[in-house]
């Protein structure tokens, strides 16, 4: 099979391999994400219409959100729920992940497999079962908590957390930090492995102890994955929900104290016992948090990674 | 070979894009949300007359049994052709999932009717047909068919089923074993017998928590609230604005409700309904702030009973009960069956019906005009409650929790705080209101 080579200049052909191997996944990815996002985004700028539509209001629906009495309130209290929900996970999960991944990473660790196992097992276990176990653990009535911290002599600092305004957002904080910190711990695992033995032993060979070697040598070099580490987990916080409405119910108890934007928008949307859903003002919910998490991946992808010097091996 | 590996390429891409399109009817330009216009439930044709299968839809998950064993074999005995399913959501759930159905075009053709605005807005919206023509409806009275007919009282929209009953169950062991030989009857009685149990220390006086918020206004607010403010009086003061959330009778509601606190289980902020129903279930706990529901779970767990009316605040009062018109059943406007449909709502508005219904669910009471024995002696002890108290409703459920903030959800919210110490009784009364007063604009137009 001979190409003949001729003397005009040759057009390029068009690349049709790039469409149908890239076509079934745009036509697919459009069409459920794509497309419901923008018409998600277009029924927030209407106006409650019994089951259809009302007619066009523009941003009003979004500046009822976020100033008019009736939903203000719910909005800001489920917004600052959230950051404290983030800031729960960057400073338990993440620092935590890190630590296992270091410590996964010895060499003179045996069994190292069975540990990686069973820290990743709670993140494939369904949210209802981690729910159901946890909620289970922490009952006053026949969980075991109570009993293992009176076993080592803590039993005063035991309290119904679940249900008391402070702790309960905590509480569920730190139920999806054990749930999720396989993923870090992973993330890390892998990048620490990419960082070549012979920096680390010349490390040792001048002198270095191990907290040197983690902040001058590991930290910098595994930094493109603690960016990676700390945008998904942004991002995941940003829309949880199944984990609140498993645990505290629809209307997230104690006086909403546990109240994220997802569970703010579920109750919003579908309604909530006699309160019924409002297919307009959910959407703007939903269009407020998707403009959040866009705002924050934005500000992470145009000042922070930009500066995020990554190391070749 | 390029040109034919090409074409090959192509073969298969417009294979592919046929099959999804062709399994896929969705209508891609509707404006409204999830609405892929799925067909009913119901497929038959209607080749054999009177042949169908419906599907009800139900938040009582408890029932499925008594539906499955008595109550579809009884109607199936005199229409065998119309079968019947039973296809219960959880309680809280209920709503939300039932109006996604409903707007996905996927429901149950019987919808189980919550009482009031829920199912009002249901048939604004076209979701519930009228049954104005049903001949069983002539079995109701007023005040049963007030939770499912419009303001105007000309639709009615479901067929009443039960109402259920408040009051408090208590363990005759735990009664026994302190000698304790009769039922409180005011609140001084009431708390002496916590303070007994208490002081005692081999039961926990109250079996209640408030982790899923809706105990405390059911079973606490709702429960011995009527005796406060005197029951359909109070409610329909209300609704026309002559009284408020701020007024003497809520605040002691809330005051009474707040003084529980003490006679709860350790860590009770955190126990949820399920776990409470248990604790009593176990025999650990002496009272048990109910609704007459509960009794049929209790009876079924071994436990003995006995039933006992909500205290009066003081002597010689006039006693109010809770008497709930809690649960219909309605038809979906767009069911493929209605003929059939209908039949079974007519059975159901039937005194067979009521008496196997009554019977089957202790605890739930028929609406009907007529009298129906009742062979359980506590769902018996309940109803008899009806005889020397006067009935009432929940005063959250007609008009009230049209708007937004919701009254009921923020019932359950304040009244939760109220009962953990979070909220004073006063303030508790000033939240309600103010969220009242936002859109509720009482008949003066």
């Amino acid at each position: 099979m001979a190409t003949l080579t001729r003397g005009a200049p040759r057009r390029r052909r068009f690349p049709w391999h790039l469409v149908v191997f890239l076509g079934p996944a745009v036509v697919l990815y459009t069409a459920f994400m794509v497309f419901p996002l923008f018409d998600s985004l277009r029924l927030s700028l209407f106006g409650p219409g019994g089951s259809g539509l009302g007619q066009f209001v523009g941003l009003d629906n979004y500046i009822r959100l976020l100033t008019h009495s009736e939903w203000a309130p719910r909005f800001w209290g489920a917004l600052v729920n959230n950051f404290e929900f983030f800031a729960i996970h960057m400073l338990v999960q993440n620092p935590i992940g890190l630590l296992l991944a270091l410590l996964l990473s010895s060499r003179i660790l045996r069994g190292r497999s069975v540990y990686r196992t069973l820290i990743f097992a709670p993140t494939v276990l369904s949210v209802v079962i981690i729910g159901f176990i946890w909620k289970l653990i922490l009952s006053p009535l026949w969980g075991v908590a109570e009993g293992g911290l009176n076993a080592v002599g803590l039993g005063d600092l035991f309290a119904p957390w679940l249900g008391l305004k402070g702790p309960a957002l905590v509480t569920i904080g730190l139920m999806s930090v054990w749930q999720w910190v396989g993923i870090p711990m992973l993330l890390f695992s892998a990048a620490l492995l990419a960082i070549p033995d012979e920096i680390i032993e010349a490390a040792r060979v001048d002198g270095a102890g191990a907290l040197r070697i983690f902040r001058r040598i590991q930290l910098p070099m595994i930094a493109p994955t603690v960016g990676i580490v700390a945008i998904l987990t942004f991002v995941g916080n940003f829309n949880a929900f199944d984990l609140v409405y498993a645990v505290q119910g629809g209307l997230a108890g104690p006086e909403f104290s546990t109240d994220l934007l997802g569970t703010f928008f579920y109750r919003t949307f579908f309604g909530f016992q006699l309160q019924l859903g409002s297919p307009t003002m959910g959407a703007t919910v939903a269009g407020m948090m998707f403009l959040l998490i866009l705002l924050g991946v934005c500000l992470y992808l145009f000042v922070v990674q930009r500066r995020l010097v990554t190391y070749e091996a | 070979m390029l040109k034919r590996n090409a074409m090959a390429l192509w073969a298969a891409f417009a294979i592919l894009l046929a099959a999804c399109t062709g399994a896929n009817p969705a209508g891609s330009a509707s404006p409204a949300g999830p609405s892929s216009a799925a067909p009913s439930t119901s497929g038959a044709p209607a080749a054999s007359a009177g042949a169908a299968d419906l599907t009800i839809e139900s938040w009582r998950t408890d029932d499925l049994a008594i539906w499955q064993d008595k109550i579809i074999p009884a109607f199936n005995a005199k229409y065998p052709n119309i079968k019947i399913t039973f296809s219960p959501t959880k309680p809280d759930e209920y709503n939300g999932v039932l109006n996604t159905k409903l707007q996905g075009g996927t429901a149950g053709d019987l919808i189980t009717c919550r009482p009031f605005d829920a199912s009002l807005q249901l048939f604004k919206d076209g979701n519930l047909a009228a049954l104005n023509d049903l001949p069983g409806l002539a079995n109701f009275g007023d005040v049963a068919k007030s939770a499912w007919i419009t303001d105007d009282g000309k639709d009615v929209f479901c067929v009443p089923m039960a109402s259920v009953i408040h009051g408090f169950i208590y363990n005759t062991d735990a009664f026994d074993k302190l000698s304790v030989t009769a039922a409180p009857t005011t609140v001084e009685e009431f708390h002496a017998l916590l303070d007994k149990f208490k002081t005692d220390g081999t039961y926990t006086p109250l079996a209640m928590g408030t982790k899923e918020l809706w105990e405390s206004a059911t079973m606490g607010f709702q429960n011995i609230g009527p005796n406060y403010w005197k029951g359909e009086e109070g409610r329909k003061a209300l609704i026309d604005g002559s009284a408020k959330f701020t007024d003497q009778p809520y605040v002691d509601t809330w005051a009474e409700l707040a003084s529980w606190k003490p006679y709860l289980p350790n860590g009770y902020e955190a126990i949820a309904y399920a776990d409470a129903q248990q604790y009593f279930a176990s025999g650990k706990a002496a009272i048990y702030p109910a609704g007459s529901w509960d009794i049929a779970y209790f009876e079924g767990q071994g436990v003995k009973i006995g039933f006992f009316g909500p205290p009066l605040p003081k002597a010689g009062d006039t006693c109010y009960v809770s008497d709930h018109t809690d649960i219909a059943l309605g038809m979906n406007a767009k069911t493929t069956h209605p003929a059939e449909a209908k039949t079974f709502l007519d059975w159901v508005a039937s005194d067979e019906f009521a008496t196997l219904y009554s019977n089957g669910l202790p605890g739930f009471y028929s609406l009907s005009n007529n009298a129906v024995k009742i062979d359980d002696a506590i769902a018996q002890q309940a109803v008899d409650l009806r005889k020397s108290c006067k009935s009432t409703i929940r005063n959250s459920y007609q008009i009230l929790s049209r708007g937004e903030p919701n009254l009921e959800n923020e019932l359950w919210r304040v009244t939760a705080a109220v009962i953990n110490g979070t909220l004073t009784p006063q303030k508790a009364g000033e939240e309600i209101q103010a969220g009242l007063d936002k859109w509720y604009k009482p008949a003066g137009d």
